[in-house]
């Protein structure tokens, strides 16, 4: 059971008792499939190649969203997946559907999170033909997916779904693949589908190796300035209460990274919240200094990380991953623990010999907190403040809100500004940075928790992007508010074109963008727009209120940058508070 | 944003180097490459080849040979792999080959393992007996003679290989094939069985 801030009621529908329909196709074969996978939600667009499928789905009692583009279903599967922690499923047709998929595909495979993609695909006599719509969405998605799969016959299609399912689920969690000809779906089986299970060459490590375990907790123990470093991984394994009780119980200081951010709760005295190119001053700080590191389900990415000569050079690394490649990858193990993260927490918990001796370091940590405070001028006569916003926002809802990002600054802001305390409430896109993630996110964020509110920060560049979704918040009427960090520019890249290349604003400032209230209005949703400081708390309490998709167009300071700032590749304690000490470093 | 200045902070003494190892901060380390012949089995089924070949060229491994055949089993495929990195590499090179789904195992084969590959030269035919001569120094035969060109066969490490298509220099090679290395571990040592 996956650890969400709040778990809908199952609908007691005595569905699963009905007797099924034995299949007759291979199309009916992958629904069974999905269905006994447990799958509520497809996001898909039809065409040519996947039709057969959808004509089974037609059948299911699957609920199929209608996307106005691929690009939205592979996000809005990946949102799905993030939300709930089990796979989100997409379709899409062969050709320009596929290709259109695989956005949100490479995304989900940089965060490890469970996607399955089922595309169509020409029918196997004209496979290498350059037949119409054919692309080679195997070759394409291959080296961006845990695996991809062709389908070959269909008395085993149905097999490969399963599989494919299974193994999106399994372990370090990702995208599958498998592509469907027309004629392997068409064709007539009487195969039900197996069990979903993973192939017979994919272990899972549990437990890791208890000798290993002890050495590490006696590391952890003797170590003077501990920390915590919580990644993604953590809120994947479902170890984020586990992880709570651990660092409490032995008052070690907690950062997350980006994608681990909700493992532990900001409001604590021992969350230095997240650490790494925009992460807070405390937490670069802390993340520097440490003598030794307990770091749990990250990957150690280069935005996190900074330079590497300078990442934490005097700390003892315990580095627990469930996937053995990640183990000194980037950053060297010296006790490196394979495992599932909420296993080794349990497993480390018992084996601690006694909690460090680390007053000094906890006090050292609580002064840079006060020393760096994440603060933010905002004089009254001049443009609004998007951090003014988003805290605005993050005051007025409760905890287990779920916000979804475009990516840019008003992703860092959303992410620094908005004070996030439980898991699986922060939905974005880190390791690709996927411009556009954000609006099809939030419809599957939506539809996998439809009792929590959902919220959207997105960049006029990033709504830009994928826009077009919004018909279908609308058609689904889910309520989801967009709030447009408005600075009519692709601002993040005009920070860096100011703080590195001489103020040239090549190709990052909009001549003209349009009404984003307006074009709302257009697409049947709720139109809002922000100014000025005067009306931000009404304005998003009106827009919180309507019971449909609504945008606010908010207005923000163009010239707004965002800080800390690390630059890429440096010094993770050389973070720049101002723009002046950029030319510094 | 307020607090001390860059230059004003609290800094720890260490230094990592780029495979983000621990170092002295005064030293300069590198690792320096090396060669590892790898070993997997791997299911035998299409795309095999190309998730593997892609996976070293995606992740920028330094692979110098690459070959496949089939097994006793024939649902496995087994490959031989050599590549010149550093440690670290060989390690990552290892661990992420063990990631594909169709891998069901890797190895690297130890240091004294039996290697070997295979050569066929086609040189100019104007003097078969002298090219018999240089074949057979390197236990190679003539495995295709025409009036203008000999082609010979032979197998052998790669070292034994190059000195044998130095020395065939002599008579105009018109085309080489070289097949890489296939190789096992000495010993009854398995894939399958570590013993
Ligand atoms: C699909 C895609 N294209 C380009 C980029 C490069 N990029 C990174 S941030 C950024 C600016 C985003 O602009 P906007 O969505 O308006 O956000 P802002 O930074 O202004 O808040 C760009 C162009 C990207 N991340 N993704
Ligand atoms: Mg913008």
């Amino acid at each position: 059971m996956s650890e969400r801030a709040s778990v809908p009621k199952e609908d007691e529908d005595a569905e699963s008792e009905t007797e099924q329909e034995p299949v007759t196709t291979g199309a009916q074969s992958v629904i069974r499939a999905l269905e006994n996978a447990g799958t509520d939600y497809v996001f898909g667009v039809q065409g040519g190649a996947i039709m057969p499928v959808y004509d089974a789905l037609y059948d299911s009692d699957i609920n199929h969203v209608t996307m106005a583009h691929e690009q939205g279903a592979s996000h809005a599967a990946d949102a799905y997946g993030i939300v709930t922690g089990d796979p989100g499923v997409c379709f899409a047709t062969s050709g320009p559907g596929a290709t259109n998929l695989v956005t949100g595909i490479a995304d989900a495979n940089m965060d490890s999170d469970p996607v399955i993609a089922l595309t169509g695909q020409v029918p196997t006599e004209f496979v290498g033909n350059d037949a119409f719509q054919e692309t080679d969405t195997v070759g394409i998605t291959q080296p961006i997916t845990k695996e991809s799969y062709f389908a070959a016959d269909s008395d085993t299609v149905g097999d490969n779904v399963s599989e494919a399912f299974a193994l999106a689920d399994a372990g370090r969690q990702g995208p599958t693949l498998v592509d469907l000809p027309k004629d392997v779906t068409q064709g007539e089986t009487e195969v039900e589908p197996g069990k979903p299970e993973t192939p017979d060459t994919y272990d899972v490590p549990e437990e890791a190796d208890d000798a290993n375990v002890q050495e590490a907790a006696e590391a952890l123990s003797e170590a003077d300035r501990p920390v915590i470093l919580s990644g993604g991984g953590v809120i994947k394994a479902n170890a984020s209460s586990a992880l709570r009780e651990f660092a409490k119980e032995y008052e070690i200081p907690v950062i997350t990274t980006m994608p681990g951010i909700g493992s532990f709760p900001e409001d604590h005295e021992l969350s230095l919240e997240w650490a790494g190119m925009h992460g807070t001053g405390y937490a670069n700080m802390a993340i520097t200094n440490t003598d030794c590191m307990l770091a749990i389900g990250t990957r150690f990415d280069d935005r996190l990380t900074g330079g590497v000569d300078s990442f934490a050079p005097d700390a003892d690394i315990i580095h627990v991953d469930i996937d053995p490649a990640e183990i000194s990858k980037n950053i060297y193990a010296d006790y490196p623990l394979i495992g599932d993260a909420r296993e080794v927490l349990r497993q480390l918990f018992d084996a601690m010999p006694r909690a460090p001796d680390a007053d000094e370091w906890r006090e050292q940590c609580q002064e840079w907190k006060s020393e760096y405070p994440m603060t933010y001028e905002m004089p009254e006569d001049e443009p609004l403040k998007p951090q003014y916003v988003v805290e605005t926002f993050s005051d007025l809802t409760p905890d287990d809100t779920i916000v979804c990002t475009g990516v840019g600054q008003h992703q860092m802001w959303a992410s620094q500004f908005w004070e996030y305390t439980e898991p699986r409430t922060w939905v974005s896109s880190h390791g690709l940075g996927t411009m556009g993630y954000g609006v099809p996110a939030a419809i599957g964020a939506k539809l996998a928790a439809p009792d929590q509110e959902v919220v959207c920060f997105d960049g006029d560049g990033s709504f830009l992007m994928t826009v077009q979704g919004l018909s279908v918040a609308v058609r689904e009427q889910l309520d989801i508010t967009y709030v447009v960090l408005n600075n009519e520019a692709v601002g993040m890249v005009r920070q860096w074109q100011d703080g590195f290349y001489e103020g040239r604003r090549m190709a990052s400032e909009y001549p003209w963008i349009p009404q984003f209230d307006k074009l709302a209005e257009a697409f049947g949703a709720r139109g809002f727009t922000l100014e000025s400081y005067e009306n931000v708390e009404e304005t998003i309490q009106e827009a919180r209120d309507y019971d449909g998709p609504s945008v606010i167009d908010a207005h923000i300071d163009p010239g707004e940058n965002v800080f800390p700032m690390v630059p890429s590749g440096g010094d993770n304690g050389l973070f720049a508070l101002e723009e002046d000490h950029l030319d510094q470093l | 944003m307020p607090g001390p200045a860059p230059d004003e902070r609290m800094r720890p003494k260490g230094r990592r180097n780029t495979q983000g190892i621990r170092v002295d901060p005064e030293a300069e380390v590198t690792h320096e490459p090396r060669q590892a012949v790898l070993s997997a089995l791997v299911k035998h089924r299409p795309g095999v080849l190309s998730e593997v070949s892609a996976l070293f060229s995606r992740r920028q491994f330094n692979i110098e040979s690459l070959t496949v055949g089939p097994t006793v089993d024939e649902d496995t495929a087994r490959m031989t792999i050599l590549i010149e990195e550093p440690e670290p590499g060989i390690d990552q090179a290892k661990k992420q080959l063990r990631k594909l789904v169709p891998v069901v195992s890797v190895r690297e084969l130890e240091g004294e393992s039996v290697r070997r590959e295979l050569a066929l030269v086609k040189v100019s035919g104007e003097k078969p007996d002298d090219v018999n001569a240089v074949a057979d120094m390197y236990d190679g035969q003539a495995v295709d003679a025409s009036t203008d060109s000999v082609t010979v066969e032979i197998t052998g490490s790669k070292q034994k290989i190059d000195a044998a298509v130095e020395a065939f220099k002599q008579f105009d090679v018109q085309e080489i094939v070289r097949t890489g290395a296939a190789a096992l571990e000495r010993g009854p040592k398995t894939l399958e069985k570590d013993v």
